[in-house]
Protein backbone atom coordinates (compact mmCIF):
# COMPACT_ATOMS: atom_id res chain seq x y z
CA UNK A 1 0.00 0.00 0.00
CA UNK A 2 1.47 3.15 -0.64
CA UNK A 3 0.00 6.89 -1.31
CA UNK A 4 0.05 6.06 -5.12
CA UNK A 5 -2.03 3.05 -4.89
CA UNK A 6 -4.72 4.82 -2.99
CA UNK A 7 -4.35 8.49 -4.97
CA UNK A 8 -5.58 5.91 -7.99
CA UNK A 9 -8.47 4.29 -5.89
CA UNK A 10 -9.86 7.83 -5.52
CA UNK A 11 -9.13 8.70 -9.11
CA UNK A 12 -10.22 5.40 -10.13
CA UNK A 13 -13.67 6.26 -8.03
CA UNK A 14 -13.67 10.06 -9.14
CA UNK A 15 -13.84 9.34 -13.02
CA UNK A 16 -16.85 6.63 -12.51
CA UNK A 17 -18.47 8.97 -10.78
CA UNK A 18 -17.76 12.13 -13.64
CA UNK A 19 -18.84 9.52 -16.15
CA UNK A 20 -22.41 8.79 -14.32
CA UNK A 21 -23.41 12.79 -13.34
CA UNK A 22 -22.35 13.26 -17.46
CA UNK A 23 -24.62 10.57 -18.78
CA UNK A 24 -27.15 9.65 -16.47
CA UNK A 25 -30.59 11.65 -17.97
CA UNK A 26 -32.46 11.45 -14.29
CA UNK A 27 -31.17 14.14 -12.03
CA UNK A 28 -31.44 11.60 -9.52
CA UNK A 29 -28.60 9.27 -11.09
CA UNK A 30 -26.72 12.11 -12.02
CA UNK A 31 -26.75 13.24 -7.91
CA UNK A 32 -25.45 9.66 -7.60
CA UNK A 33 -22.40 9.77 -9.76
CA UNK A 34 -21.50 13.66 -7.63
CA UNK A 35 -21.42 11.50 -4.83
CA UNK A 36 -19.42 8.87 -5.90
CA UNK A 37 -16.95 11.92 -7.13
CA UNK A 38 -16.92 12.75 -3.41
CA UNK A 39 -16.24 9.11 -1.94
CA UNK A 40 -13.07 9.49 -4.02
CA UNK A 41 -12.48 12.77 -2.58
CA UNK A 42 -12.93 10.83 0.58
CA UNK A 43 -10.66 8.10 0.22
CA UNK A 44 -7.41 10.97 -0.88
CA UNK A 45 -8.20 13.00 1.88
CA UNK A 46 -7.76 9.92 4.13
CA UNK A 47 -4.56 8.90 2.64
CA UNK A 48 -3.09 12.56 2.37
CA UNK A 49 -3.79 12.43 6.37
CA UNK A 50 -2.04 9.02 6.29
CA UNK A 51 0.83 9.40 4.11
CA UNK A 52 2.03 12.96 4.33
CA UNK A 53 1.11 14.84 7.54
CA UNK A 54 -0.44 12.64 9.89
CA UNK A 55 0.80 14.77 12.63
CA UNK A 56 -1.84 17.31 12.10
CA UNK A 57 -5.19 17.00 11.91
CA UNK A 58 -6.25 18.40 9.07
CA UNK A 59 -6.90 15.59 6.68
CA UNK A 60 -9.38 14.24 9.07
CA UNK A 61 -10.59 18.13 8.84
CA UNK A 62 -11.26 18.13 5.43
CA UNK A 63 -12.32 14.51 5.42
CA UNK A 64 -15.37 15.79 8.01
CA UNK A 65 -16.17 18.70 5.81
CA UNK A 66 -16.26 16.27 2.99
CA UNK A 67 -18.55 13.97 4.43
CA UNK A 68 -20.96 17.08 5.57
CA UNK A 69 -21.32 18.44 1.98
CA UNK A 70 -21.88 14.97 0.59
CA UNK A 71 -24.85 15.03 2.68
CA UNK A 72 -25.80 18.56 2.65
CA UNK A 73 -25.56 18.36 -1.37
CA UNK A 74 -27.87 15.21 -1.40
CA UNK A 75 -30.93 16.84 1.03
CA UNK A 76 -30.37 20.19 -1.27
CA UNK A 77 -30.34 17.89 -4.43
CA UNK A 78 -33.85 16.08 -3.62
CA UNK A 79 -35.36 19.35 -2.55
CA UNK A 80 -34.69 20.54 -5.88
CA UNK A 81 -35.78 17.69 -7.70
CA UNK A 82 -39.07 17.94 -5.91
CA UNK A 83 -39.53 21.27 -6.75
CA UNK A 84 -38.97 20.60 -10.39
CA UNK A 85 -40.97 18.35 -10.49
CA UNK A 86 -43.56 19.69 -8.54
CA UNK A 87 -43.80 22.89 -10.99
CA UNK A 88 -42.80 20.69 -14.16
CA UNK A 89 -43.19 17.41 -13.64
CA UNK A 90 -39.87 16.67 -14.81
CA UNK A 91 -37.58 14.16 -13.80
CA UNK A 92 -35.24 14.32 -16.44
CA UNK A 93 -31.85 16.51 -17.21
CA UNK A 94 -32.68 16.74 -20.69
CA UNK A 95 -36.26 18.17 -20.18
CA UNK A 96 -35.01 21.37 -17.70
CA UNK A 97 -32.24 22.52 -20.11
CA UNK A 98 -33.66 26.28 -20.13
CA UNK A 99 -30.35 27.76 -19.17
CA UNK A 100 -28.24 25.49 -21.60
CA UNK A 101 -26.14 27.97 -23.59
CA UNK B 1 -2.80 -8.93 5.15
CA UNK B 2 -3.11 -5.38 4.73
CA UNK B 3 -2.57 -5.27 1.03
CA UNK B 4 -4.69 -8.12 0.06
CA UNK B 5 -7.56 -6.51 1.71
CA UNK B 6 -6.78 -2.91 0.20
CA UNK B 7 -6.79 -3.85 -3.25
CA UNK B 8 -9.88 -6.44 -2.57
CA UNK B 9 -12.00 -3.61 -1.18
CA UNK B 10 -10.25 -1.36 -3.70
CA UNK B 11 -11.27 -3.33 -6.99
CA UNK B 12 -14.70 -3.81 -5.12
CA UNK B 13 -15.60 -0.09 -4.65
CA UNK B 14 -14.55 0.77 -8.37
CA UNK B 15 -16.64 -2.20 -9.34
CA UNK B 16 -19.67 -1.64 -7.53
CA UNK B 17 -19.58 2.43 -8.34
CA UNK B 18 -19.46 1.40 -11.55
CA UNK B 19 -21.97 -1.02 -11.39
CA UNK B 20 -24.35 1.97 -9.66
CA UNK B 21 -24.28 3.00 -13.82
CA UNK B 22 -24.57 -0.48 -15.34
CA UNK B 23 -27.59 -2.28 -13.24
CA UNK B 24 -30.94 -1.41 -14.78
CA UNK B 25 -33.30 -0.48 -11.49
CA UNK B 26 -32.48 2.98 -9.84
CA UNK B 27 -33.05 0.94 -6.34
CA UNK B 28 -30.46 -1.63 -7.15
CA UNK B 29 -28.05 1.12 -8.12
CA UNK B 30 -28.85 3.20 -4.90
CA UNK B 31 -27.36 -0.72 -2.86
CA UNK B 32 -24.68 -0.69 -5.63
CA UNK B 33 -23.45 2.92 -4.14
CA UNK B 34 -23.95 2.33 -0.92
CA UNK B 35 -21.75 -0.96 -1.37
CA UNK B 36 -19.30 1.27 -2.60
CA UNK B 37 -19.64 3.69 0.45
CA UNK B 38 -18.92 1.13 2.58
CA UNK B 39 -15.90 -0.22 0.65
CA UNK B 40 -14.37 3.36 0.91
CA UNK B 41 -15.24 3.28 4.94
CA UNK B 42 -13.27 0.36 4.84
CA UNK B 43 -10.11 2.09 3.36
CA UNK B 44 -10.22 4.71 5.66
CA UNK B 45 -10.66 1.95 8.73
CA UNK B 46 -7.27 0.30 7.08
CA UNK B 47 -5.49 3.75 6.67
CA UNK B 48 -6.13 3.74 10.75
CA UNK B 49 -8.99 6.45 10.93
CA UNK B 50 -11.52 4.40 13.35
CA UNK B 51 -13.79 7.32 13.69
CA UNK B 52 -14.05 8.50 9.95
CA UNK B 53 -14.25 5.24 8.79
CA UNK B 54 -16.77 4.14 11.42
CA UNK B 55 -18.71 7.43 10.42
CA UNK B 56 -18.85 7.01 6.96
CA UNK B 57 -20.35 3.07 7.20
CA UNK B 58 -23.11 4.41 9.19
CA UNK B 59 -23.92 7.74 7.63
CA UNK B 60 -24.04 5.92 4.70
CA UNK B 61 -26.19 3.89 5.62
CA UNK B 62 -28.66 6.05 6.14
CA UNK B 63 -27.93 8.00 3.52
CA UNK B 64 -28.85 5.07 1.33
CA UNK B 65 -31.93 4.28 3.05
CA UNK B 66 -33.14 7.18 2.64
CA UNK B 67 -32.21 7.87 -1.06
CA UNK B 68 -33.73 4.73 -1.69
CA UNK B 69 -37.25 6.06 -1.31
CA UNK B 70 -35.97 8.72 -3.29
CA UNK B 71 -35.26 7.10 -6.22
CA UNK B 72 -38.37 4.56 -6.19
CA UNK B 73 -39.86 7.84 -6.11
CA UNK B 74 -38.75 8.91 -9.20
CA UNK B 75 -37.93 5.56 -10.73
CA UNK B 76 -37.73 6.08 -14.65
CA UNK B 77 -38.15 2.28 -15.05
CA UNK B 78 -40.33 0.82 -12.21
CA UNK B 79 -39.65 -3.03 -11.56
CA UNK B 80 -37.98 -3.59 -14.95
CA UNK B 81 -41.02 -3.64 -16.41
CA UNK B 82 -40.28 -1.30 -19.57
CA UNK B 83 -36.94 -1.55 -20.45
CA UNK B 84 -35.14 1.79 -21.29
CA UNK B 85 -31.44 3.96 -21.53
CA UNK B 86 -30.83 6.37 -18.93
CA UNK B 87 -28.44 7.71 -20.69
CA UNK B 88 -27.30 9.82 -22.97
CA UNK B 89 -24.23 11.29 -24.53
CA UNK B 90 -22.82 8.00 -23.95
CA UNK B 91 -19.81 7.86 -25.91
CA UNK B 92 -18.79 11.35 -24.91
CA UNK B 93 -19.25 10.87 -21.37
CA UNK B 94 -17.10 7.80 -21.51
CA UNK B 95 -14.32 9.91 -23.26
CA UNK B 96 -14.22 12.35 -20.82
CA UNK B 97 -14.30 10.24 -17.78
CA UNK B 98 -11.46 8.01 -18.98
CA UNK B 99 -9.30 11.39 -19.55
CA UNK B 100 -10.01 12.44 -16.22
CA UNK B 101 -8.94 9.83 -15.21
CA UNK B 102 -5.62 9.15 -17.77
CA UNK B 103 -4.90 12.94 -16.33
CA UNK B 104 -5.42 12.28 -12.83
CA UNK B 105 -3.31 8.72 -12.93
CA UNK B 106 -0.46 10.51 -14.96
CA UNK B 107 -0.56 13.50 -12.14
CA UNK B 108 -0.38 10.76 -9.46
CA UNK B 109 2.49 8.76 -11.17
CA UNK B 110 5.19 11.78 -11.75
CA UNK B 111 4.18 13.96 -9.01
CA UNK B 112 7.38 13.76 -6.65
CA UNK B 113 5.05 13.05 -2.89
CA UNK B 114 6.50 15.07 0.06
CA UNK B 115 7.56 12.32 2.76
CA UNK B 116 5.83 12.00 5.55
CA UNK B 117 6.30 14.55 8.35
CA UNK B 118 5.18 13.53 11.64
CA UNK B 119 3.55 10.33 13.65
CA UNK B 120 0.08 9.51 14.09
CA UNK B 121 -1.08 10.55 17.07
CA UNK B 122 -1.87 7.52 19.30
CA UNK B 123 -5.69 8.11 19.39
CA UNK B 124 -6.39 10.02 15.97
CA UNK B 125 -10.30 10.14 17.15
CA UNK B 126 -9.10 12.14 19.84
CA UNK B 127 -6.93 14.96 18.01
CA UNK B 128 -9.73 15.23 15.78
CA UNK B 129 -12.17 16.37 18.21
CA UNK B 130 -9.52 18.93 20.01
CA UNK B 131 -8.73 20.03 16.12
CA UNK B 132 -12.45 21.02 15.70
CA UNK B 133 -12.96 22.38 18.64
CA UNK B 134 -9.30 23.92 19.26
CA UNK B 135 -7.64 25.28 16.34
CA UNK B 136 -10.39 24.44 13.65
CA UNK B 137 -13.66 25.44 15.41
CA UNK B 138 -14.36 28.13 12.67
CA UNK B 139 -14.47 25.17 10.13
CA UNK B 140 -17.06 23.15 12.43
CA UNK B 141 -19.10 26.52 12.75
CA UNK B 142 -19.42 27.00 8.87
CA UNK B 143 -20.55 23.31 8.79
CA UNK B 144 -23.49 23.87 11.27
CA UNK B 145 -24.64 27.28 10.13
CA UNK B 146 -24.43 25.62 6.77
CA UNK B 147 -26.37 22.52 7.24
CA UNK B 148 -29.27 24.83 9.32
CA UNK B 149 -29.76 26.67 5.75
CA UNK B 150 -30.07 23.31 4.13
CA UNK B 151 -32.23 21.84 6.34
CA UNK B 152 -34.59 25.14 5.61
CA UNK B 153 -33.78 25.97 1.89
CA UNK B 154 -35.03 21.88 1.42
CA UNK B 155 -37.82 22.51 3.46
CA UNK B 156 -38.93 25.14 1.43
CA UNK B 157 -38.15 23.85 -1.90
CA UNK B 158 -40.00 21.06 -1.37
CA UNK B 159 -43.10 22.22 0.64
CA UNK B 160 -45.97 23.20 -2.09
CA UNK B 161 -47.18 25.94 -0.50
CA UNK B 162 -44.96 29.43 -0.53
CA UNK B 163 -44.29 31.32 1.62
CA UNK B 164 -48.08 32.78 2.15
CA UNK B 165 -49.56 29.49 2.87
CA UNK B 166 -52.02 27.62 0.15
CA UNK B 167 -53.25 31.56 -1.27
CA UNK B 168 -51.25 31.60 -4.17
Amino acid sequence: MSLQAFLLLAAALFAVGLYGALSQQSVVMLMMGLELMINGILVAAGAFWHYVAPGAADGQVLLLVALTVMALEMAAGFAVVTALYRAREVDTTDDAGDLKG
Amino acid sequence: MQVVAFWALAVAAVGFGAAVFAVNSMARATFALLASFLCAGGELLLLGLAYPGVLTILMMIMEMLVMAVFMIMYMMDPGGLMPMSMVHGRRGALAIAAGVFAALAAGIVLTPWPHRQGAPPRDPAFALGEAVMGPKMPVMMVAGVAILATMIASVVLATGRGRYGGAE
